[in-house]
Order: C-alpha cells, then sequence, then structure tokens
C-alpha cells in the first residue's frame, strides 16, 4: 500500500515549551490509523499542525505528494484533507444546513455539493431532521455527527477526527465508532485520535502511542490491544 | 404634532449612529476588536465629500461615491498595518491602544490638511422634505433620507449575511476563526472585507451626519463614535439588530430628552440608560451569553 500522509520529525513548540519532539509516522490509503495517549501528549496540537492551524517548527508533511508545512490552513482542505476538531466545534449560531454548506465551502460545483449534501444526511438521518436547527441546540452527539457530517461535506480523502467519542453517552459513542469505520468502507483514510484506546484499538488497523510529544510505540492495533503495557497505561487493566 | 416630529428626528438621528454602529459591531464580532479609530473614518468622509464636492462645484453624488471608495480603502488599509500585525498579541490592549492612536492620527491630519476651523458642509440632500396637516408637521427630506437608507442598509446586511457565501463565512469566522479555517475560510481576508463593509458605511454615515447637522471640523466623528459605540454595547455587541435597536432607541432618547428635559443633560441621559440596562443586563439587549471557547 502507498503513504497518503507521511510526517516526519515533526516538531512544534509554545514558546519555549516543546509540544512535539520531532514525531513520524505514517497513514496508507484506506487504513484507519488511531493516535492514541494520555491527555496533554499532543495529539491535539499534532492534528492541528496537520491542518495548518498550527506553524511546525522542523520536520516535514508529505500529503499525497505535497508539502504542507508552508501551505496556509484554509487552503489544506482543497488538497483532500479535513478534519473534526476537538470538541467537534460547530458553529452554533448557524443551523445545521448552513454548517454543513460551511464543510462544502472550497467547493463551486453545486449539483455535486447537492449530491454529497445527500449522501450526508443517509448517513446521519438525524441532520436532516434537525437541518433548520441551530446547531448550538443539537445534543452533545447530534453535534458529533454535525461536525463529522461538515467534514465529509469537503469529501475528503484523509478525515482527522480528535477524540469523536469525548463525553459522549455509551450509545452515542458505539453509535460513532460504526459510522467512522463506515466511512472508512466507503473509501475515506481515518487518522483517529482518542483517549478511548479500547474502542480506537479496535477498529483501527494500526496504532501509534504517543507520550509527551514523542512516539512512544507503533505497531498493528490488535497487538497493541494485547500488549501488557498498553493494557496496563491506557486500557485501565 | 410637535412630540411626532422630534420623534422622527430621533428617529433619523438614531439611523445615524445605527449605520455607525454597525460598523463598530461587525468588526467586534470578528476581529473581537473595538475600533475606536471607527467614528474619526466618519470625519474622514465628510472631509472627502466636502473637498470633493468643492472642486467639482457642488456635485455631492460623485463626492459620496468618492467617500466610501477611500474610506473602504483606508478601512482596510488601517487593519493590515495596524491591527492584523497585533492579532494574538498578549493583550487585547495592544490593538485597543492602536486604535485609539489611529484616531488621534487621523484626527490630527485633518487638522493639518484642514485646519481648526468648522466648515460648513453643504447637506447632500437637496429634497425640502414634506409637510403634513396643512404645515403643521414637517418632515425634513434629509431625516427621510436618512431613514430609508438605514432601511436599506439594514435589509442588505441581513441578505449578504445570511444568502451569500462570503457572509455566512462572515458569520462562521465570528464564531470559531479555527474551525472556520479548517473549512476552506480564509479568516484574514474575511476580516478585511468586514473592515471594507464598516469603513464603506462610516462613509454613508458621515454623509447623513454632515447633511443633518452641517458642521464639519476633525472631531465630528469622535462623539457621534462614542455614541455608536455605546449603542452597539446597548444592543448587545456582535449582533448587528441589536447595533440597530441600540442606535434607534439612543437617537430617540437623545432628541427627546434634550426636548423635554434638558440639552446639558442629554447624554448624561443616553449614558445613564447604558448604565441601566448593563446592570440588567449585561450582554445588551439582543446580546447572547458570552461563551468561552476552548
Ligand atoms: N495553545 C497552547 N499554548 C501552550 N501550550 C499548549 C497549548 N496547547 C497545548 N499546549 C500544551 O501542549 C501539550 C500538548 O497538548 P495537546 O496537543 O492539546 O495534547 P492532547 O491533545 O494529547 O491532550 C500539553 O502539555 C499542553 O498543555
Ligand atoms: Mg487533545
Amino acid at each position: 500500500m502507498s503513504s497518503i500522509l507521511e510526517v516526519k520529525d515533526l516538531s512544534v513548540y509554545y514558546g519555549v515549551i516543546q509540544a512535539l519532539k520531532g514525531i513520524s509516522f505514517h497513514v496508507d490509503k484506506g487504513e484507519i490509523v488511531a493516535l492514541i495517549g494520555a491527555n496533554g501528549a499532543g495529539k491535539t496540537t499534532t492534528l492541528h499542525t496537520l491542518s495548518g492551524l498550527i506553524n511546525a517548527d522542523g520536520g516535514s508533511i508529505n500529503y499525497k505528494g505535497h508539502e504542507l508545512t508552508k501551505i496556509p490552513s484554509h487552503q489544506i482542505v482543497t488538497f483532500g484533507m479535513a478534519q473534526v476538531p476537538e470538541g467537534r466545534r460547530v458553529f452554533a449560531e448557524m443551523t445545521v444546513l448552513q454548517n454543513l454548506k460551511m464543510g462544502a465551502y472550497t467547493r463551486n460545483d453545486k449539483a455535486e455539493m447537492e449530491a454529497t449534501l445527500a449522501t450526508i444526511y443517509k448517513r446521519f438521518p438525524r441532520l436532516e431532521e434537525r437541518k433548520n436547527q441551530l446547531a448550538g441546540t443539537l445534543s452533545g452527539g447530534e453535534q458529533q455527527m454535525l461536525a463529522m457530517g461538515r467534514a465529509l461535506m469537503s469529501h475528503p480523502d484523509l478525515i482527522l477526527m480528535d477524540e469523536p467519542s469525548m463525553g459522549l453517552s455509551p450509545i452515542f459513542v458505539n453509535e460513532i465508532f460504526s459510522i467512522i469505520e463506515d466511512v472508512n468502507k466507503d473509501g475515506v483514510t481515518v487518522l483517529l485520535v482518542e483517549q478511548n484506546a479500547k474502542k480506537a484499538l479496535s477498529i483501527a488497523n494500526r496504532a501509534y502511542v504517543l507520550e509527551t510529544g514523542s512516539i512512544a510505540k507503533e505497531g498493528d492495533a490488535k497487538e497493541l490491544l494485547n500488549d501488557e503495557a498498553i493494557r496496563k497505561a491506557y486500557l485501565g487493566e | 404634532m410637535s412630540f411626532l416630529t422630534y420623534l422622527i428626528n430621533g428617529l433619523s438621528l438614531g439611523s445615524i449612529y445605527a449605520i455607525i454602529a454597525l460598523g463598530y459591531t461587525m468588526v467586534y464580532g470578528i476581529a473581537k476588536m473595538l475600533n475606536f479609530a471607527h467614528g474619526d473614518f466618519i470625519m474622514v468622509g465628510c472631509y472627502i465629500i466636502f473637498s470633493v464636492s468643492a472642486a467639482l462645484s457642488g456635485n455631492s453624488v460623485v463626492g459620496i461615491i468618492v467617500a466610501i471608495i477611500l474610506c473602504t480603502v483606508l478601512g482596510v488599509t488601517t487593519e493590515f498595518v495596524a491591527y492584523r500585525p497585533l492579532r494574538g498579541a498578549a493583550s487585547p490592549l495592544a490593538v485597543l491602544i492602536t486604535a485609539i492612536g489611529v484616531s488621534y492620527l487621523l484626527e490630527n491630519i485633518a487638522l493639518l490638511i484642514y485646519g481648526a476651523d468648522i466648515k460648513s458642509f453643504t447637506s447632500v440632500v437637496t429634497w425640502e422634505g414634506v409637510s403634513f396637516a396643512g404645515g403643521e408637521l414637517k418632515i425634513q427630506g434629509v431625516t427621510i433620507i436618512t431613514i430609508l437608507v438605514s432601511v436599506v442598509i439594514l435589509i442588505a446586511l441581513q441578505l449578504f449575511i445570511n444568502k451569500t457565501k462570503q457572509g455566512q463565512a462572515m458569520l462562521a469566522a465570528s464564531e470559531d476563526k479555527g474551525a472556520a479555517a479548517l473549512m476552506g475560510i480564509n479568516v484574514n481576508r474575511t476580516i478585511a472585507l468586514t473592515f471594507a463593509i464598516g469603513s464603506a458605511l462610516a462613509a454613508v454615515a458621515g454623509a447623513l451626519l454632515c447633511s443633518a447637522y452641517p458642521s464639519l471640523s476633525p472631531y465630528t466623528g469622535a462623539m457621534p463614535g462614542i455614541k455608536a459605540f455605546v449603542a452597539a454595547v446597548l444592543g448587545g455587541i456582535g449582533s448587528i439588530p441589536g447595533a440597530m435597536i441600540g442606535g434607534l432607541v439612543l437617537g430617540i432618547v437623545e432628541i427627546l430628552s434634550k426636548t423635554y428635559i434638558s440639552s446639558q443633560l442629554s447624554d448624561a441621559i443616553v449614558f445613564g440608560i447604558l448604565v441601566v440596562v448593563l446592570l440588567v443586563k449585561p450582554t445588551g439587549i439582543l446580546g447572547k451569553q458570552i461563551q468561552e471557547k476552548v
């Protein structure tokens, strides 16, 4: 398989504090890759740097042959990389439909956009039911679906998800993870950041473990799921 | 009958405050900064109309168009040169102080060019107006035009924000710049567009203000600027309908209290109302609950 994303020696500082200490990882086309780690390990920083919200202080991000570190954040989505940010960050004062249309902001073909919207409504019937409701009035799980639908509206090849299960009830958590698998089956590559390591490892192909800004471990997701140290540190066993 | 006249005059003054307040509130909504130089853009617009009209022997239409264009350029340039470099600065005070600096700069440039003496501004509205009830109720042309213009501006802005992609991008960026950037929205350009619209509106407000109160000095924009800021806060800063309501309330209260209470006290009453409203509802009349985003 070929890499769709290849990150090398990525380092990021917040002032004098180094949040990413030269991490390297790759995501192959069609995979679900999990990035797990404790609170403050640098997972969100990694995704923000990939999307250009934070500037890299060193290293490279190669996405489908493009070097992304020098590209402004608003252009990155046009390369086919979308992000479902931590805490969902839907536009609370806008309706569900307006949020979804924002996801397709860089797409100019209206007919194509309508077709994508139809597939998203099919995947998330709840969003269609509530399309004229303000996003801020949705429940947490619904907002998570909206954030996913919004990211999918850009028709990405790679979708970055930052803790999609955070703060959700168990029923929603299961639903969100099965949606991630469905999205992946439809051909979207997924880089999944999670604190719910057990769930993430159970749907991922491969995984990386991030510890205070460095990759501490990597490998096949099923093997990591059975790894003694991982079970102790991240699965609470 | 005279009460009705005062009410309509208040509505007209309020419309001018509202147009200025729209610029304040839109810029605040997206850039999260108070552009204290906003009032001075009004003064700049007035001097441009004054000079162009003089050069073209009284043609104010060209003057208004030139003023709108140049104020737009001034707004975008100010944002780019003075405010953008400070975005994300450690303290939000940095950009606030810069805005005050820009305000003094503009006033002093006007002072250099035009001097301190008050210029007599020729109204851009030549229409006399209408009389009702056998001349008992007389409404001036500029009063009517001012109210109409503000209604047109409000409708146009609502359509722009709700129906166009750029307008929606503005809303999105006002809420969450990072999430907006993830959507592919060029946040810097969207902020520049907001300054452009706000500054163009300042030029329009200037034309109307100086037509209703035809004396022009380098400080012409300062007090209306502060009043419009009060209007924006009163209505709920960041809210477009709020700016409109706040402006109208302020204008009506100002004229009525000048007429029926005391012209010296009217400003005190205006600011008193602000204090009372903020005590009861800190976010203003239409203000939303302020949410801290992580
Ligand atoms: N804006 C910021 N300024 C300074 N430090 C930050 C900032 N954002 C994150 N950090 C620090 O960087 C480290 C990694 O944070 P983050 O990427 O959010 O971790 P995670 O998503 O894995 O919980 C943490 O120590 C955090 O405190
Ligand atoms: Mg995080």
